[in-house]
């Protein structure tokens, strides 16, 4: 089967692979690259456990194909804690108990980024909408919402 | 968090090191991070995709298998039909000594339910293994299909499953579980009211974020590793060595974090047919349902239709309680018929009651198998008991909580089941509920206590 | 065969790969890909176009020409289409809203394609590169169309004269279980002279209520005035049933949501 060449920057790094052509990021990531933090939930665009990050914006990687990606700086939340510091919206998940089976944890972290890259200061509808693409099964929500909140807090006090 | 160490203060030891304390969950820094391993996360040079080929009939005969062009097909490995399955015909609560064997792991001569697995198909790309799929050709005869318990109790009705012979589970106790105390007749000719009715629910999915599925990689040594998300590891180890007829030392079941459960990865539908491809084939394999596979396939919660009929006093005193309860199994028994016996035991109530009679049947339907989830055979069995109790406190107008109270079981009484109740603490909560959501009762009650009967 | 993805930068280039067998236009990739992930075996090729005219927005003299690729996402956000917004952020979550396109939602079938139906209210015009159509007439035709969509023009609605509604049954966000768009032209003191009504979910793809718009005609907005109109709103339909709602549900609930959204 033919080979086509991808390139894009992961996580800040510069990463290189040959895939089959038609190849979702999803894939891609998972079984060729090696960063398995985006889930594959339902593959259908409605779960959003697979969601990351793609210039700066949320996208659904199970529904994107991996060669529309050449050149683009991608992020997931494999990459966000730096330096073995959790990025605030991971220490927030923790503590708030926001996560259950965590399935859905990497999704819900990214999609929240995007909204405080852009919102620092968001409303709680600003984050129920935010997360209105990402399904969670297990927690009802609520810790999810309080813990983005909670990671908008700390990041204006810390900019403060 | 609060603890309310006044509560049973007599009986309970103190200096408690991890009750009453904040932990972190212990699996958050790896969810926060994307590092927890899930069983999908696991990858393997070669491996090859299982993709089943399911019945479109919710009953129909089979006349024929083609499995010719889909062998054919640029990147299939292997089909597998229910000739290659050793012990084919199973079902899971042997393991307990619930029987008989009444369902196939590929369907053999007939299926029962739309969407049952006929035929896999094993391929070098999920793709090739789709279009393959869709090249086998399964002749069937369409059969007459019941949906529903009451028809399916009827005589006449299409017999569901040959492997029980009638569409209902036989108990020991007779066509369904029954649970007889004190004169229930006798109850409600002495009930100054009574109240019959009728509760029913649909089936309900769990619909966890993660699908249902396994990865196995042969591990040399006629070994195999199989990474799942079962939720019942040791269960589906022994019932996948009775299907594959492979001592369990051959079988490496590796566990670990699920995506989401509920009780609905309880049923060894995955690994016994993914362990046997990759032992025919030699090649690592991984099956994992679609999201239309794990809404349409996987077992949902039962439907449940609950009859109630209560005999009450005037004084609150519930006197006779009859049930009639059925779970829908769907075509295969799975849990269902310990889920209906659940309900039989559960159907009083925590209520002490002096007449009961129950009958609780598992009945077979052309619907998909119905399973485990979140306290089956109890929760819809709730439901329906905890809406009978306050239409009857509103039939002696009585307040809703205070008819609780006269009713709650308490440490020595006797359950309808013979069982006597120890460590009750009903009173107790209800007391503490009756502060937390204000909605105060009769000092009574709140002087009541589930193990000093005399308080 | 396995799935091939073709590149090509112009729209002319593409139009003539995709008249090979099994190929099939790839734009955000929330239908085409989807279909793919599910097992659908028929589409061998995807074809897509770099050409960034196609996300281009262009709005001058009360015109609007919206590329084919413009994204939910750059529509909600764009200042000059605010009477849109409501329509563009009804499709799905942020990701999806990133990534769903113009052209896209006129092929999505229904329960999708909520933005389209805010397009037939609008009596848009679809482009392509050998002529454009209205849209009505492109949607009856959707199913054999080969043709790229470039883009799709239409005029702004005046203040007040554009209203949207989508339902769900998820909060906030899910899929439809119907959607209505109501273009209405109205007097001084508020009587419609002129009404287009376009309906999600009542049939495999957007459709007009004619006999609803019939019925409002020289009417005012009150509850005694449009009863007419909601009662007519039925005819012609033929709602899809899936597992958000029957066909039964969704006709008993479009007179009750034709009547919110229009005495709003």
């Amino acid at each position: 089967m033919a080979k086509v060449p991808v390139q894009f920057t992961l996580n800040g790094s510069e990463t290189a692979e040959f895939i089959e052509s038609g190849t979702t990021l999803l894939n891609a990531l998972r079984d060729k690259i090696g960063d398995t933090s985006p889930k594959g939930g339902c593959h259908q665009g409605t779960c959003g456990a697979c969601s990351v990050i793609i210039d700066g914006e949320l996208k659904l990687s199970c529904l994107t194909l991996a060669e529309t990606c050449n050149g683009a700086d991608i992020k997931t939340t494999a990459g966000l804690a730096e330096g073995g510091v959790l990025h605030p919206l991971q220490r927030a998940f923790l503590d708030a108990f926001a996560t259950q089976c965590g399935f859905c944890t990497p999704g819900m972290i990214v999609a929240a980024k995007v909204l405080l890259d852009r919102t620092p200061n968001p409303s709680r509808e600003d984050v129920v909408e935010a997360l209105s693409g990402n399904i969670c099964r297990c927690t009802g929500y609520e810790p999810i919402i309080q813990a983005v909140l909670t990671a908008a807090r700390a990041n204006s006090q810390n900019a403060a | 968090m609060e603890m309310r160490k006044d509560y049973f203060a007599d009986v309970r030891k103190d200096g408690l090191h991890e009750i009453g304390q904040p932990r972190p969950r212990l699996d958050s820094p790896g969810h926060v991070t994307g590092k927890t391993t899930y069983f999908a996360d696991r990858n393997f040079p070669g491996m090859l995709h299982l993709k089943m080929v399911r019945s479109p009939h919710h009953h129909a005969r089979i006349r024929s298998i083609d499995t010719s062009e889909a062998e054919k097909h640029p990147g299939v490995v292997r089909v597998l039909t229910a000739r290659d399955v050793p012990h084919n015909v199973y079902t899971i609560l042997i393991l307990i000594q619930v029987g008989p064997e009444d369902e196939t792991v590929l369907a053999d001569g007939k299926v029962r339910w739309k969407g049952e697995a006929v035929v896999a198909v094993l391929a070098e790309t999920e793709r090739a293994a789709q279009e393959a799929a869709a090249k086998v050709k399964v002749d069937y005869e369409v059969l007459p299909a019941v949906f529903d318990m009451e028809e399916a109790l009827k005589p006449g009705a299409p017999l569901v499953n040959e492997y029980h012979g009638q569409n209902y589970y036989l108990y020991d106790s007779g066509e369904c579980r029954k649970v007889r105390f004190g004169d229930v007749e006798a109850g409600f000719a002495q009930a100054d009211h009574i109240l019959e009715q009728t509760y029913q629910s649909s089936p309900i999915e769990h619909a966890p974020t993660e699908t249902t599925g396994c990865v196995v990689a042969p591990e040399g040594n006629d070994r195999f590793a199989c990474y799942t998300n079962t939720q019942a590891m040791f269960f589906t180890l022994d019932n996948t060595s009775i299907i594959l007829q492979m001592p369990g030392s051959k079988l490496h079941f590796v566990g670990g974090t699920v995506g989401g459960g509920f009780g609905g990865k309880v049923d060894v539908i995955v690994e016994p047919i993914a362990i046997l491809a990759a032992k025919l084939t030699g090649r690592p394999v991984s099956f994992i349902y679609s999201r239309e596979e794990e809404m349409q396939i996987s077992s949902p919660r039962a439907a449940e239709k609950v009859v109630i009929k209560d005999g009450v006093m005037k004084d609150g005193r519930i006197v006779a309680r009859k049930v009639s309860g059925y779970t829908d199994a769907g075509a295969y028994s799975r849990h269902s018929p310990y889920g209906a016996q659940k309900g039989a035991a559960h159907y009083p109530g925590p209520y002490t009651i002096p007449n009961v009679w129950i009958d609780a049947y598992c009945v077979y339907t052309n619907r998909t198998p119905s399973s485990a989830m979140r306290g089956f055979g109890v929760t819809i069995g709730d439901f329906a008991l905890e809406v009978q109790m306050d239409k009857l406190a509103r039939l002696i107008g009585m307040d809703p909580l205070e008819f609780r109270f006269i009713n709650a079981y308490r440490d020595g009484d006797m359950k309808a089941h013979r069982q006597p109740t120890e460590g009750a603490a009903l009173i107790e909560c209800m007391q503490e509920a009756s502060r937390a959501a204000n909605w105060p009762v009769a000092e009574k009650y709140m002087a009541m206590s589930s193990y000093r009967k005399g308080a | 065969m396995s799935l091939a993805l073709q590149t090509f930068s112009s729209v002319k280039d593409a139009n003539a790969a995709l008249q090979a067998a099994g190929t099939r236009y790839l734009g955000g990739g929330t239908l085409v890909v989807r279909a793919a992930n599910e097992g659908d075996v028929s589409t061998s090729s995807l074809v897509r176009v770099t050409d960034p005219g196609l996300s281009q927005i262009a709005v001058s003299g009360g015109n609007v020409r919206l590329g084919a690729s413009v994204t939910m996402a750059a529509i909600a956000r764009h200042p000059e289409l605010a009477a849109l917004a409501p329509a563009a952020r009804a499709v799905g979550g942020p990701a999806i809203r990133n990534m769903a396109t113009v052209g896209g939602n006129l092929f999505a079938p229904a329960p999708y394609g909520d933005f389209a139906v805010a397009l037939l209210a609008l009596d848009a015009t679809v482009i392509a590169e050998d002529g454009e159509l209205p849209i009505e007439t492109f949607l009856a035709g959707r199913d054999t169309s080969r043709a790229i969509v470039t883009a799709v023009g239409f005029s702004l609605p005046g203040p007040k004269s554009f209203r949207f509604l989508k339902v769900s049954r998820v909060k906030p966000k899910g899929v439809s279980v119907l959607s209505i768009a109501a273009l209405l032209e109205r007097t001084a003191d508020g009587a419609v002279t002129a009404a287009r009504i376009a309906l999600g979910c009542m049939a495999d793809r957007p459709i007009r209520a004619k006999a609803a718009e019939k019925a409002l005609l020289g009417r005012k907005l009150t509850p005694r005035e449009i009863a007419p109109a909601l009662a007519a709103a039925g005819q012609g339909i033929a709602p899809i049933t899936d597992p958000i709602a029957s066909a039964w549900y969704r006709t008993e609930v479009l007179p009750v949501h034709l009547g919110r959204l229009l005495s709003n």
